[in-house]
């Protein structure tokens, strides 16, 4: 109980320091909200009469403190840009980033993984050589030109899609997860190549360990001493990676969801910082910092399951 | 006494080098291990006893080869074996207990699973035969409380009780030859002990021909009936334990006993043997311990030593005998 007490004020704690730390650099970095919705043509008048509306022109903590109090409550506050509660643009836009993710999650552990025994057990084959040479390339290879590659050979050139065309879920939904597929494609390869690459190599350096030796001398074969033994070791050492991976992909990809036009979190986001759209930005990056914290600890609960040497302190 | 259970003839195991040449670490090593003794394998660190009981199981690391030799055992030689037939072997005839009871086990597994592991892999048995048995054997190597020991995980036993638990896993199938390499080596005196005891008692009740590696005289004197000294990767004497501690005609041999510390000569400075033992990619004389050995001849240096019967079990490789 200690513990997820603890937990909790270190994820109280940080969100606090980020949303301070987001509101200091948005107020460092020139930019004005107003100004820029109404153009250059603006007259001051124009501009200070939509300042005062928008309360931009209050003093930093008048700004802060009331956009605190009310995030306490549950109420993001309003976008500057598209006039509207923070909370309903999120309403649009979350699942579509969180249905990305979680299709490119399952690609990426449902590939990784199996890759990365297969290139450990494997080892000093060819086999292991070309899966060593496509995950260099899965990680090498910058992810907006792999979209753009995938576009053109898998949109163009064999038209499995149509590239730019997105579906809504309200609309269609086989449809949406249609559209969604090949962006969760894009969000994979370099996750699933990273993902390979810590698997194999966990996995070979557990094979030189004693106890695999014990359990050759009690004539385990390889598939047994693979699965049985190897495998739980090695995920323990890759269990933090799962964890970025999935915090990543889930915060939504700027990228992808440019390169692809899907209206989620990743192309809210960008849109909120070049329109200087505080309220919006501001809980956008709340969400991901919520994300990330949420998700190493639940990496430190998975290790704790997986690994009985670790175990939750604080608990009776 | 019933004839020999393991037959090794001109064993001679080479370490790929990082040039990539293969440097010979054990020299064409014969030797036999009798049905129901206790053999004791002794030398410094670096002389080729535990890559010797390695080839014997089957378990050389990858950079080590078997260049010559064979392996008998019951008329096969475990050399040229299968894989497949390697792994029905081991762990059921045959199997093994290290010198490093903390890392051998696995860390995420229960002690029931790793110690019942062999009769899974080995025959088909109910989970309750398994229980059972791993509680017996658990029992039979004496942990206090076997029912706890079997839910527990490896890092909650001590470094005595997962050697014991090494025992219990190394005899659940009542294998014909057990390894044992340096199995007392890094447990304190006491559990030494008790250890050396429990082992003694596997080959007395149950018969298990038991091969044991040490660097320990003191240790190798209180549990075997034969003994053989190996000196960088060959073998220089061999022996009943009388013999060897009694009358020991290598050089070798006896520089080794005369540094055991013993009760009569507290206070004096324990004598040792001067320089080290050659590492594999050092040239060696025609005697390897010729450049260490304080009787040394002339022809020590040009010639190899012959092999000189002076009982009917003691052997030694040397000109002075």
């Amino acid at each position: 109980m200690k513990y997820f007490l603890r937990k909790t004020l270190i994820l109280v704690l940080t969100v606090f320091l980020i949303s301070v730390f987001t509101f200091i650099a948005f107020h460092i970095i020139p930019g004005d909200p107003a100004g820029l919705i109404l153009g250059t043509n603006a007259t001051e008048e124009q501009l200070e009469a939509l300042r005062e509306q928008l309360g931009t022109n209050r003093p930093l903590s008048e700004q802060y403190s009331s956009w605190i109090s009310g995030f306490v409550k549950g109420d993001f506050g309003s976008s500057i840009r598209y006039r509207m509660p923070v909370s309903a643009l999120l309403k649009g836009r979350l699942p579509v980033t969180l249905a990305l993710g979680l299709i490119s999650l399952a690609i990426i552990l449902l590939l990784g993984i199996p890759l990365g025994i297969l290139a450990a057990r494997m080892r000093g084959t060819w086999v292991e050589k070309v899966i060593h040479f496509l995950t260099i390339l899965g990680i090498s290879v910058p992810n907006f030109f792999l979209c753009i590659l995938l576009m053109w050979i898998f949109g163009m050139v064999l038209h499995f899609f149509t590239p730019g065309e997105y579906i809504s879920y309200t609309k269609n939904l086989p449809g949406f997860f249609r559209s969604l597929f090949w962006p969760a494609i894009s969000i994979a390869i370099p996750q699933t190549a990273i993902l390979t690459k810590y698997i194999r190599t966990a996995m070979l350096e557990e094979l030189g360990e004693d106890y695999v030796r014990t359990a050759r001398g009690k004539g385990a074969g390889e598939t047994w001493i693979l699965y049985l033994h190897v495998l739980k070791n090695a995920i323990v050492a890759v269990v933090p990676l799962i964890g970025m991976i999935v915090a990543s992909v889930l915060s939504g990809s700027i990228i992808i969801e440019q390169v692809y036009g899907i209206p989620g979190m990743g192309k809210l986001l960008i849109g909120a910082v070049t329109s200087r759209d505080f309220p919006l930005t501001q809980t956008l990056v709340i969400y991901i910092t919520v994300l990330i914290v949420i998700t190493n600890f639940l990496v430190d609960i998975a290790i704790q399951l997986i690994d009985p040497r670790i175990r939750l302190s604080g608990k009776s | 006494m019933t004839g020999n259970i393991l037959q090794i003839r001109d064993l001679t195991l080479s370490v790929a080098e990082r040039d990539g040449s293969m440097a010979t670490a054990v020299d064409h090593i014969s030797f036999d291990v009798r049905e129901g003794e206790i053999l004791g394998i002794v030398g410094e660190s670096g002389c080729g006893k535990s890559l010797t009981v390695m080839a014997l199981m089957g378990l050389l690391r990858d950079d080590v080869k078997a260049t010559d030799g064979q392996i008998l055992f019951q008329g096969e030689d475990l050399l040229k074996i299968s894989p497949k037939r390697r792994r029905e072997i081991s762990g059921k005839d045959m199997s093994i207990i290290y010198q490093e009871p903390m890392t051998s086990l696995n860390p995420l597994m229960k002690i029931e699973k790793q110690v019942a592991e062999p009769l899974k892999l080995h025959g088909k048995v109910t989970k309750e035969e398994m229980h059972q048995k791993a509680l017996d054997l658990l029992t039979e190597v004496g942990i206090q409380d076997p029912e706890a020991c079997l839910k527990a995980y490896p890092h909650q036993l001590s470094g005595g009780m997962r050697q014991r638990v090494m025992i219990a896993m190394a005899s659940i199938c009542s294998p014909r030859i057990l390894l044992a390499d340096e199995p007392t080596t890094a447990l304190d005196v006491t559990t030494q002990a008790h250890v050396l005891d429990l082992l003694k008692r596997i080959n007395r009740e149950y018969g298990a021909t038991i091969v044991f590696i040490s660097h320990d005289l003191g240790v190798i004197n209180r549990i075997c009936d034969r003994v053989i000294v190996m000196y960088a990767g060959k073998i220089v004497e061999t022996g009943t334990c009388r013999d060897i501690l009694d009358a020991p005609c290598h050089e070798y041999t006896r520089g080794l006993i005369r540094s055991i510390p013993t009760r009569d000569r507290k206070g004096e400075e324990l004598p040792c043997i001067p320089g080290r033992v050659p590492s594999v990619e050092d040239p060696r004389e025609p005697c390897p311990f010729a450049p260490r050995c304080q009787r040394a001849l002339e022809i020590c240096h040009k010639e190899a030593p012959p092999s000189v019967r002076i009982d009917e079990d003691h052997t030694a490789c040397c000109h002075l005998c």
